[in-house]
């Protein structure tokens, strides 16, 4: 497989702001892609270069091979773009919004009917179909939004923050049908400031921030590389803690740290699962009651914090410049 | 699930016009559902008219040359007014669907460039000439009569509309070089006063001190609410009555549909 989306060097200036400063990276087609960083990394003003809503300062890009600046207009016809304030006329309702863009993209009035009523029955809308958007829930206006986007079947969707704002019910909604999207063989890039959503949802992971790339790799890699699991072992008695700590320091050169409240020690064992067990069965043996244990991968927060030094929430990082 | 279509959609001029007439459509479907715009459309312009004529009437109307009645002096002057006031509403229009990221919808899609611009203006002034009927029917009410004929009072109702297509240009620049929709319709909204209230359009500008008398004078509302009177009352214009209403008309769509479209492809 070729990729379907090639991005080399962009780079996009705000004044002094540094908003995107060359970033470059791939996505394969039929792949789900997640750009993931906090608030102000780039991510926006990256996919609104690749959607031809910006013209970068600096580097190209290509998807399905056309330029997004010179090719402007051949690339909107292959792509879809979901924003993160969904884009959707609130006086219209979900029909009229559909068929209006199906007319736009050239369908003749019964094909954007039907193409209309298509997507309303597939994103769940048939009911809601005949009403204005102004009266949608928030989830209901996302799934009109990417309904929308997808009027055209485009071959590369923009996923930007899709799921911002939406309680957990109609955040799950939303992975759904992202993952039908990919199962039908469309092309994905996907912002996100959730580290749950990427992992849940993007085969690869590009991590941004301050407009740079600064990691990239499935979930799996971006996780092996903070160094690892973790061994979690709760004790029954809160007595046995210094003891079992000093066991389990005996073992070998890993850091062990002690959670007084909890009763439990957690020692950092990288991919050596072998030395887990170890630490177990010599903490078994030596007559400390082990309560629970269990081996912890780290989550994408941890991922973050290790790669930037600061967490996905960082209240100094740049304002985001979406426009 | 129907085949895929390949869709084909047209090009050059053609796909201006096809992507400008279903933008306009999506505008004026809107028109019934926001009564705040309807307001605006319909009773404003009623309310006008009653309270001129019913409060000012009686006392402006000395000051008129004899035989003609304060409403056949005021309804050419307040359409002029009113359509002018309504391109308010190109520039609230497009800072609303810039605020709302419904103008990136339409730049992600591979529609004409202008064709968000087009749309709204088209679909305005097909508003503009709602008002102007509206505004006449009142003014039948009050007294108003095309004196000239129904062709003389037709070529009235479009020339104003023309004047007011024209401004909706101005409008269009301001509403794409402000952030939201609330400083559109200030921005929009506070010139037009001193606009329409310094000329002809209430009073003869005669009444005024001299130094405001000259700008009065060419104030293109002035000159536009002068020559409506003509047609209306006279039918045949004086003149060098018709060529400077022209030439606003004309020059501020060469001004201002560029910049509005620069304005445009910069947001």
């Amino acid at each position: 497989m070729s990729p379907i989306i090639e991005v080399d060097g962009l780079v996009k200036h705000f004044g002094e702001t540094r908003a995107v400063d060359g970033v470059s990276f791939a996505v394969e087609t039929g792949s789900v892609l997640g750009l993931l960083g906090p608030n102000g990394a780039g991510k926006t003003t990256t996919v609104r270069m690749l959607a031809t809503l910006l013209t970068p300062d600096a580097g190209r890009a290509t998807i399905e091979g056309l330029d997004v600046v010179a090719d402007a207009t051949r690339v909107r016809s292959v792509i879809g773009l979901t924003g993160q304030y969904a884009a959707v006329d609130e006086k219209l309702t979900g029909r009229e919004n559909l068929w209006m863009v199906g007319r736009l993209l050239g369908m003749d009035r019964g094909a954007a009917d039907e193409r209309a009523s298509e997507l309303l029955e597939r994103f769940r809308l048939s009911d809601a179909g005949d009403r204005q958007v102004r009266t949608y829930s928030g989830g209901m206006r996302r799934r009109v939004d990417l309904a929308v986007s997808l009027v055209g079947r485009p071959a590369v969707l923009f996923l930007d923050e899709p799921t911002t704002g939406l309680d957990p019910v109609s955040r799950i909604e939303m992975w759904d049908v992202t993952r039908e999207l990919v199962g039908d063989g469309t092309t994905v890039l996907l912002t996100t400031q959730y580290l749950e959503e990427a992992d849940e949802l993007a085969d690869r992971i590009v991590v941004i921030d301050h407009g740079l790339v600064i990691a990239e790799g499935t979930a799996d890699e971006l996780k092996d590389r903070t160094g690892g699991r973790t061994l979690e072992v709760e004790l029954t008695r809160a007595d046995d803690l210094e003891r079992a700590a000093g066991l389990a320091r005996g073992l070998g050169d890993r850091r062990v740290t002690v959670d007084p409240e909890r009763a439990a020690l957690s020692v950092d064992v990288g991919d050596d699962t072998e030395f887990a067990a170890e630490v177990v069965a010599r903490l078994s043996q030596s007559g400390v009651d082990i309560a629970d244990f269990r081996l912890d991968r780290p989550s994408l927060d941890d991922v973050f914090l290790a790669l930037t030094g600061h967490g996905t929430e960082d209240p100094t990082s740049s304002p985001e410049v979406a426009s | 699930m129907t085949a895929p279509t390949a869709p084909q959609r047209p090009r050059g001029p053609a796909a201006l016009f096809h992507d400008g007439a279903i933008l306009a459509w999506r505008n004026l479907v809107q028109l019934p559902r926001t009564p705040e715009l309807l307001l605006f459309t319909l009773i404003q312009p009623i309310m006008f008219v009653l309270l001129f004529t019913y409060v000012f009437g009686g006392s402006i109307g000395q000051s008129l040359p004899p035989g003609i009645s304060y409403a056949q002096f005021l309804i050419p002057g307040i359409m002029v007014q009113t359509l002018v006031f309504s391109t308010n509403s190109t520039a609230v229009g497009l800072a609303d669907d810039l605020q709302k990221g419904l103008v990136d919808r339409f730049r992600s899609l591979p529609i004409a460039r202008s064709a968000v611009l087009v749309g709204r203006i088209c679909s305005d002034t097909v508003r503009l000439a709602m008002v102007a009927v509206v505004l006449v029917l009142v003014g039948y009410v009050v007294g108003f009569r095309f004196e000239a004929g129904l062709g003389w009072g037709v070529l009235m109702i479009l020339v104003a509309v023309a004047f007011g297509f024209s401004m909706s240009w101005v409008m269009a620049t301001i509403g794409l070089s402000v952030r939201d929709a609330e400083t559109a319709s200030t921005a929009g909204f506070v010139w037009l006063f001193p606009l329409t209230f310094v000329s002809s359009v209430f009073v003869p500008v005669t009444s005024m001190p001299g130094w405001l008398q000259v700008i009065a004078r060419n104030n293109p509302v002035t000159l536009l609410s002068n020559l409506l009177r003509e047609f209306t009352l006279i039918g045949r214009p004086a003149a060098g009555t018709v060529l400077p209403v022209l030439a606003w008309t004309v020059g501020i769509v060469v001004v201002f549909a560029p910049l509005a479209v620069s304005r445009y492809r910069k947001v």
